[in-house]
């Protein structure tokens, strides 16, 4: 049997709501983020148990906190600069796009992609996603870059 | 650095419980014989600890029960709103669902016997042995005892020696103790 070692869902929480709290904050203004908040935490808790391992979960919040913001029509548009480079864009919006390309990234460099690339987070955000450097996050985000054009050409 | 207001905390929490999205929700709610942890499934209540250590516990629950385990306050209302009226001498059962999930069929019997044993009244752990079927499981069942999920709801504090002795209770002696004074059982 596989086993996942995800924490209980109370640990992920309390470790990345603050985080997820200032992002939202930064992103929606305080108005806004407090529905956000809750919206992103409960998808959060629909998909938790069907992860399939534990790694870069603060990340993964980010993700969905991200596509929270889009849903609720606070962002005009992500940037599509990297999909349309890549030449693959489809109908489907620049951050599904790069989910499902990004897909077999090392864990690190595909959420510094997605959230760089799909949601246009600048990256003292993802910095804080990934819980590591500004530095490490663009290096992480330049060399998924780097591998997914060698890999799609 | 940004942390989340208490009240916007609280409000996630309330609905994570009320959509349903739990496979565990817990609290602590305090008792005249210290802090309890006290958790529930969709099912009913799972587990009532006096080790109150949430950490710990949330990893033990996850473990059973599944990941999402969060602590929830409104998942254990209809619980903590029993024991208040317990420990205030105005309930003497309980009208809760308990969820027993994975426990075996000899532990299942006798904490079904157990629930039987009326408030203020104590039995023996052969009395209750013979009660399930297996007269010589005495020690067995003082097992089952020890390992209790839901004490004070499932009352193995009214379970004792044969010669009146306390004889223990994973919640310690004095716990044992002040749940018999409270509901007025004599004792030797």
């Amino acid at each position: 049997m596989e086993t996942v070692s995800l924490p209980p869902f109370e640990r992920f929480y309390n470790d990345n709501r603050d985080a997820i709290y200032a992002h939202l904050r930064r992103v929606v203004g305080p108005d806004a983020a407090d529905d956000a908040f809750q919206e992103t935490f409960l998808r959060a808790l629909r998909g938790y148990d069907k992860l399939r391992h534990a790694d870069h979960l603060r990340a993964w919040a980010f993700t969905i906190a991200s596509r929270v913001v889009i849903d609720l029509g606070r962002r005009v548009k992500p940037t599509v600069e990297l999909v349309e480079e890549l030449g693959v864009s489809d109908s489907r919006p620049a951050y599904a796009e790069l989910e499902h390309l990004a897909d077999r990234l090392p864990g690190k460099e595909r959420a510094a992609v997605i959230l760089r690339y799909g949601y246009d987070l600048p990256y003292a955000d993802i910095a804080a996603a990934l819980d590591s450097s500004e530095e490490a996050a663009r290096a992480a985000a330049s060399s998924g870059v780097r591998r997914l054009r060698k890999t799609l050409r | 650095m940004t942390t989340v207001p208490t009240d916007l905390d609280r409000r996630f929490r309330a609905a994570a419980a009320s959509e349903g999205l739990l496979d565990v929700g817990y609290d602590l709610v305090d008792s005249p014989v210290g802090d309890l942890l006290v958790a529930a499934t969709p099912r009913g209540v799972c587990r009532i600890s006096y080790d109150a250590d949430p950490e710990a516990q949330a990893e033990r629950l996850a473990r059973a029960y599944g990941v999402r385990v969060l602590r929830a306050p409104r998942a254990v209302d209809a619980v903590r709103r029993e024991l208040d009226e317990y420990f205030d001498g105005r309930r003497v059962d309980f009208d809760l669902e308990l969820d027993l999930t994975g426990a075996p069929p000899f532990t299942r019997a006798v904490l079904g016997e157990l629930a039987r044993v009326p408030y203020g009244e104590v039995t023996t752990y052969g009395s209750l042995a013979t009660r399930v079927g297996s007269p010589r499981s005495a020690r067995a069942v003082g097992t089952v005892m020890n390992r209790n999920p839901i004490p004070i709801v499932l009352p193995c504090h009214r379970v004792v020696g044969a010669n009146g002795s306390l004889v223990g209770y994973a919640g310690g002696l004095d716990r044992k103790q002040a749940l018999l004074r409270l509901e007025g059982a004599s004792l030797l």
